[in-house]
């Protein structure tokens, strides 16, 4: 046992001496925590856009206005004719183009009816797309003024309206929301198994797991002692997020405290598990990095739900991302937090994540070599 | 006997590392094992501290058998491997402490066993291993290696890559240790350390040329020895390589070794052949062989004769 703590004290000087783990530990998370929070914002701030106007009554003067008011526009350019709108996308000038028809006023009151024309510059799919939500919004919010003015009068709506995109008013929390969950996955699996992998892999890299092999520790004690270390940084990193996103960003946080820290603790065993069976493929540090990478990080990013919806992948990638730990966690903690789920409705993830974590641990204490072959 | 190996063979896919060894070390004997790399020694050591498992043989190290017996095996041997393999990030006190703690014991409990090596290190003790010169790295080594009192030593080439005078230290460190009766296996690519032990095995490609005290081996050559010198060195090995009565040739620093197939071999003979070949200063001396003649010798009769394979038999010279 003294031989044990002996094992653990070491890995602690090798943490605390290395500022490129403690780099990775405590400064990815807040880093990227920031860097989701504030700068990777699906919100529009001052994209310039122009008005071709053909109407030019009150009704097109004040969405107009409403529009520039809003803080989320500014306007490039008045267009005299449809000509100028394909100009002015080459120019570069504007990301989008707002096409009043002529009468457009006229028609609202008369008909209830008229339509506005939202051209975007596509080559940006995302922008185009969130500046036709904001525009949409703009509109219809005006809609629902100018009908609370004119009581009964006619409904005019320019475009498919979803009441969801308001959301996208409120930027910073929605996207917190999503996030948060997110990179909890992220940053345990990275924790977890990213450092396990490559701490084991020095080992094997430097020569030193030649000399821990000659000696009486047995192969669990130098598992456990490899991964205990990152397993209390990986709790600690998780309450380090959770404070910043809970204060900083407001994420609310509705489900239970305990079931919330007893899940993260499996999904990091699940991710210390295949740290620890990563190190049993590899030779060095390298190729430890590499495999975690592109095994790990990358469909803990892509695959998990994490940025890109599972329900709107292709099948195969559907099918791909089960085997992917991270996606179940997500739906547990997104449960937990945003939902405040209980294991009555999170028991099957709960299940599923439960044997992966079990079969890599069978799988990575067999695999640990007793010798060097 | 401390340790025992009878026909123990290794291979790595296609690549026979050893090829059948035996040999038996005493108790408290200094044992060495002199050859060039890729001869086996390194798979020889992994072998005996049960880190590779061999293809066929037996070995028994103080009574265990590295295969079944690892367990005990690991706890009783002390083993240092041929590159440095202490955590560069912790300090030397650091490394020693927890090199001592692993093995269950403390470094005060077996510092009598270190203090002739550590006392040279110690006003260093703060400093980050991976900021010592090569010869503190290998005195830390050897303390680590030791700390836990073991049984038997194993050090695979622990003065390579160190400098001379390092070299001489770490030796008479080993020296000390042996009145403490501790039994020491060690592997050198250095052809002057044989010397320093008791007895040596000559090893190359997997096989053990020879097993005999440094005397014994040098005894060993069988024939007269000359060294050869003139003005021009390659022209003099060329030239002497297609005398008719040559026996093995080769050049051993700004000499020619050379032996004679004929038993009444004429140095003066030789001497004017090579001035007829255009060579001039020629010297010739008969002289008594090293080691690394016997060596090389050996290993030219396991190769069924001809010139040695300079490629095979790179041996590091100081």
């Amino acid at each position: 046992m003294k031989a044990f703590w002996g094992f653990i004290v070491k890995e602690f000087y090798h943490i605390f001496r290395d500022r490129r783990t403690l780099l990775i530990l405590f400064g990815m998370p807040l880093i990227q925590l920031l860097l989701f929070g504030y700068a990777i914002r699906n919100e529009l701030n001052k994209a310039d856009i122009a008005i071709l106007d053909q109407s030019r009554d009150e009704v097109t003067r004040e969405v107009t206005d409403k529009l520039l008011a809003s803080g989320h526009f500014q306007l490039a350019a008045f267009l005299e004719s449809e000509a100028e709108v394909e100009k002015i996308f080459q120019k570069g000038l504007a990301r989008g183009v707002i096409v009043f028809e002529p009468g457009f006023g006229r028609k609202l009151i008369r008909e209830g009816r008229s339509a506005v024309n939202v051209i975007t510059d596509a080559s940006e799919p995302n922008m185009a797309q969130m500046l036709e939500v904001y525009i949409t919004n703009v509109i219809r919010d005006y809609q629902r003024e100018w009908n609370a003015v004119n009581h009964g009068g006619g409904e005019f709506t320019a475009m498919g309206i979803n009441p969801q995109t308001r959301m996208l008013f409120n930027p910073g929390l929605r996207s917190a929301n999503l996030f948060v969950p997110g990179l909890i996955a992220f940053i345990l699996m990275l924790v977890s198994a990213f450092l396990t992998s490559i701490t084991i892999a020095r080992e094997k890299e430097m020569g030193t797991m030649e000399v821990l092999l000659v000696s009486p520790l047995n192969p669990m004690q130098i598992i456990v002692g490899k991964v205990l270390p990152y397993l209390a940084l990986s709790v600690i990193n998780v309450f380090m997020v959770l404070v910043v996103a809970l204060a900083v960003f407001q994420v609310p946080f509705r489900g239970s405290f305990v079931l919330f820290t007893l899940l993260c603790l499996l999904f990091i065993m699940t991710a210390l598990a295949l740290g620890v069976r990563i190190s049993s493929l590899v030779r060095d540090q390298q190729t430890a990095m590499m495999i975690s990478l592109a095994g790990l990080l990358l469909p803990t990013i892509l695959l998990s739900g994490f940025i890109f919806p599972i329900a709107n992948m292709p099948d195969v990638l559907q099918w791909i991302s089960h085997i992917v730990p991270a996606k179940w966690f997500l739906i547990i903690i997104r449960g937990i937090m945003l939902k405040g789920a209980g294991l009555e409705h999170l028991w099957m993830e709960t299940l599923i994540l439960f044997g992966m974590m079990f079969i890599l641990l069978v799988s990575s204490i067999h695999s640990f070599k007793i010798r060097l072959e | 006997m401390s340790v025992t190996v009878r026909n123990l063979k290794k291979k790595y896919g296609d690549i026979e590392a050893l090829k059948g060894v035996s040999f038996e070390v005493n108790p408290g004997e200094r044992f060495g094992f002199i050859g060039p790399d890729g001869a086996g020694k390194t798979t020889l050591f992994r072998i005996l501290v049960s880190l590779l498992l061999p293809d066929d043989g037996e070995a028994r190290v103080i009574g265990l058998d590295p295969v079944t017996g690892y367990k005990e095996l690991r706890r009783r041997v002390g083993y240092m491997p041929g590159r440095f393999s202490l955590y560069q990030d912790l300090s030397v006190e650091e490394n020693l402490r927890f090199f001592a703690t692993i093995f269950n014991t403390t470094v005060s409990a077996n510092y009598d066993l270190i203090r002739d090596i550590y006392h040279q290190i110690e006003p260093f003790k703060k400093r980050r291993a991976g900021d010592l010169s090569g010869g503190m790295k290998q005195k830390l080594a050897l303390s680590c290696a030791l700390i836990h009192k073991p049984d038997v030593l194993f050090l695979d080439e622990p003065t390579t890559g160190v400098d001379a005078v390092s070299r001489r230290e770490f030796w008479d460190m080993l020296d000390k240790l042996k009145a403490t009766g501790l039994t020491v296996l060690v592997s050198t690519p250095y052809m002057d350390e044989a010397s320093r032990c008791d007895r040596i095995a000559l090893m190359h490609r997997g096989h053990i040329l020879d097993v005999n005290t440094p005397q014994g081996i040098s005894g060993n050559f069988g024939r007269e020895l000359w060294a050869v010198r003139a003005d021009r060195c390659y022209r003099l090995l060329k030239a002497l390589r297609s005398f008719p009565h040559a026996g093995s040739v080769f050049t051993f620093g700004e000499q020619v070794h050379y032996t004679d197939r004929r038993d009444d071999f004429n140095p003066e003979e030789l001497k004017s052949w090579l001035e007829s070949e255009g060579l001039a200063q020629v010297q010739i001396e008969k002289i008594r062989p090293t080691v690394e003649d016997t060596l090389i010798s050996l290993m030219d009769r396991q190769e069924g004769g001809g010139p040695p394979d300079n490629s095979a038999t790179e041996f590091h010279r100081t």
